[in-house]
């Protein structure tokens, strides 16, 4: 008897549809952005040469992918058992994040049909950041895929197969939890070599680590907020007493993760610069923290964490917080001077929205064909 | 298996224990200048702003003219090159300082001046440590920061690195290249000397060995304000001269200490931030960066022990979870 099964039903619905038309208008965009180029459709510049794709779809959407690894390392590494259910559909979210978050390098990068320069150890940089990251991602997201086969082989009734494969996933769940852990940091190490453009509330050689404890927060908060979605959406029973405990784990992980960001910004002496770096970046400053100790005070209490409306406001609160470090450490705060400015174009969100898009098709579609969502034993239903 | 998570942890925080250790020791050591390494000083108070240096660099390097402004409002594009800053198109620009009334060359207040941008050519490029794919390159023997197309991804991390924000990227075309002076190194490796020294006709950029130049800048900032002085024109051992009278230099030369140095230098009679050069430190971002990278990652030390660890965990726990699946 497996933990998961297969929602069924109808794929195409409307919510479909409408996802559908949107991932649509976003492929007529990315024709223009190949036969025209970047600039066509974006408004980067070389002043800021990195904007919306970078920080949201690669930045934001791995971090939105690390349910699966941050469940790996509670299920299989705290040894938690009783988390299982939950792996299934964060290595599902995972895949997509992944995945997507690899499609999008591909549009942005200028020149996408030389990208395999990476694999090849002639041209590897091994002082390069970016190698690390670019490197490791992509052999993540085929992890990631294999780490999801049981699924379609379940679906397809290989049992032998199968079996084969529950004997050495112990190596491929390793491996996924080794190379997030790796490059999560490095997507925060990359920033270091911008020096003097990245304003010092955000310029500091805990990038890495608070790069990483925060695509752990993002993970956690992610499972949080599917199961909950999943259990409104899809009418499942609630998953609250596990939530709950997650959202002790929750806590104490930013607790950690602030205790560097303001023991940093002390140890430097910069906390007064929150108040004298213009009104964007102090403001971003506070929104971006503020977002992070409100979920913290939530579900520090027993009695409020352990409601699931609770549960969801913190988990989307985190989710934000994540998303806005990753924007202030990447855009907000990075100013490369002489006047440059950027603000996404219309066409850039669009294509974004429309990744957003079919990420949601793909796991509406997957959910209710294969075996992800956890196994109902008491249906109520 | 007998390693339980306590045994675990221990492999993770010895493997932690020696990165974290190893990092003072392995802090990477300053680059230093190649003996042969070339460059251009540029002196901004012999500059006259007659852009002869750009056209000489379109024309060394087969770049096509740029038109940032049209003629009045008659939407009229002009014939000659008129690009308001560096891009894919420009490779190196004379901008003009002004202040107040403008009246006098060379100072500060109610003067104005002239500034050449193009690269500087760090001896620690932090465009070249950030590459992924080597695509960058500097010269062992002249210093000179190459590119090359065929490696090149177009992440355009080059370009978030650069402290001087050089590298340009073609946004207006679907096969992008990154676009950067390489101090015209298919003329010099045949003797030749770049575009914008060869054309300057006041010596203001002067092509050199660095050494050498290093040494002539700080002979002209030590002269006293008021005599003449041969300036060596086009490059140093061309012999050609001009006469010019000595302003009052700022006594310091941009380029020596910035970033870990830079083998394009400037020295001028008017601070260099009021020119629009940025304050560096003198460790590059590069060193900074590659520090901390080879400190978590010395000798795949700590992901070793960290990927031990986790196999072990890993095993472990799918393998009691796939027997209370076969027993429940």
């Amino acid at each position: 008897m497996s933990d998961n099964k297969a929602l069924g039903g109808k794929i195409i619905t409307k919510p479909f549809i409408i996802l559908a038309i949107l991932a649509g208008i976003a492929g007529i965009l990315l024709i223009k952005r190949f036969i025209f180029g970047i600039g066509a459709v974006t408004n980067l510049s070389d002043g800021y040469p990195w904007g919306m794709w970078i920080v949201y779809d690669v930045l934001i959407g791995t971090a939105l992918g690390c349910g699966g690894y941050v469940m790996a390392i509670l299920v299989y590494v705290m040894n938690k058992g009783q988390y299982h259910p939950l792996v299934r559909p964060a290595v599902l979210t995972s895949v997509f994040g992944y995945t997507l978050a690899g499609f999008s390098i591909f549009i942005d990068v200028g020149r996408y049909w030389q990208l395999y320069n990476v694999f090849l150890p002639w041209h590897a940089n091994l002082n390069s950041i970016m190698f690390e990251v670019a490197f490791c991602v992509a052999t993540y997201v085929l992890v990631l895929w294999i780490e999801f086969t049981p699924a379609f082989l379940e679906k397809f009734n290989k049992t032998k197969l199968l079996g084969f494969m529950n004997k050495i996933l112990f190596v491929f769940i390793a491996i996924g939890v080794l190379l997030p852990t790796m490059h999560q940091s490095s997507l925060g190490t990359l920033m270091i070599i911008a020096g003097n453009k990245l304003s010092v509330l955000w310029q500091t050689a805990w990038l890495p680590l608070l790069f990483l404890i925060s695509s752990i927060l993002m993970g956690y908060a992610v499972v949080v907020f599917e199961s909950l979605y999943s259990s409104i959406g899809f009418k499942r029973p609630l998953e609250t007493p596990i939530l709950s405990k997650i959202g002790k784990l929750m806590a104490w992980l930013v607790a950690i993760y602030l205790v560097f960001r303001f023991g940093d910004l002390i140890w430097r002496g910069e906390l007064g610069t929150i108040f004298n770096d213009g009104w964007v970046n102090g403001t971003m400053f506070t929104v971006e923290n503020l977002l992070f100790i409100i979920p913290m005070l939530l579900l520090f209490s027993k009695d409020k964490r352990s409601n699931a409306k609770v549960q969801f406001i913190a988990a989307v609160l985190l989710l934000l917080a994540g998303a806005v470090y990753r924007f202030d450490a990447f855009l907000v705060g990075f100013d490369p001077g002489q006047g440059w400015h950027y603000w996404p174009s219309a066409s850039e969100l669009l294509i974004t929205l429309g990744i957003i898009s079919m990420e949601l098709m793909a796991y509406l579609a997957f959910v209710k064909w294969l075996p992800v969502l956890p196994n109902i034993k008491h249906s109520t239903s | 298996m007998s390693i339980d998570r306590r045994d675990f942890f221990k492999v993770i925080s010895a493997g932690a224990v020696t990165a974290a250790t190893a990092g003072s020791v392995f802090a990477r050591e300053k680059k230093k200048l190649s003996p042969d390494a070339v460059g251009i000083l540029f002196d901004a108070t012999a500059c006259i702003g007659c852009k002869l240096c750009e056209v000489g660099c379109k024309e060394y390097n087969d770049m096509p003219v740029e038109q940032s402004y049209k003629v009045g409002d008659l939407d009229v594009p002009t014939i000659w090159d008129n690009a308001d800053d560096l891009s894919a198109k420009t490779l190196n620009k004379i901008k003009l300082y002004r202040n107040g009334d403008a009246s006098v060359k060379d100072r500060a207040e109610n003067g104005y001046a002239f500034v050449k941008k193009a690269c500087m050519h760090c001896v620690d490029p932090d465009c070249v440590s950030a590459c992924p794919v080597t695509a960058l390159v500097k010269d062992p023997v002249t210093g000179v920061v190459t590119y090359d197309a065929k490696a090149c991804i177009g992440c355009r991390y080059c370009q978030v690195a650069c402290p001087f924000n050089i590298p340009k990227f073609e946004w207006d075309d679907p096969f992008p290249e990154i676009v950067k002076c390489q101090m015209c190194d298919h003329v010099t490796e045949t003797g030749g000397i770049p575009g914008c020294c060869y054309y300057c006709p006041t010596g203001a950029s002067l092509y050199g060995k660095v050494e050498d130049l290093m040494e002539e800048a700080h002979k002209r900032i030590a002269l006293t304000e008021g005599e003449k002085y041969q300036y060596p024109v086009k490059s140093l051992t061309d012999g050609e001269t001009a006469q010019h009278t000595v302003p009052k230099y700022v006594n310091y030369i941009y380029g020596e200490k910035e970033t870990g140095g830079t083998q394009y230098m400037i020295i001028s009679a008017v601070p260099f931030h009021e020119l629009g050069l940025p304050r560096l430190p003198e460790k590059s971002a590069a060193g900074k960066s590659e520090t901390l990278q080879h400190t978590i990652y010395k000798g795949l030390i700590a992901p070793g022990a960290l990927l031990a660890g986790l196999l072990v965990a890993a095993y472990r726990g799918n393998k009691s979870h796939n027997e209370t699946e076969k027993g429940g």
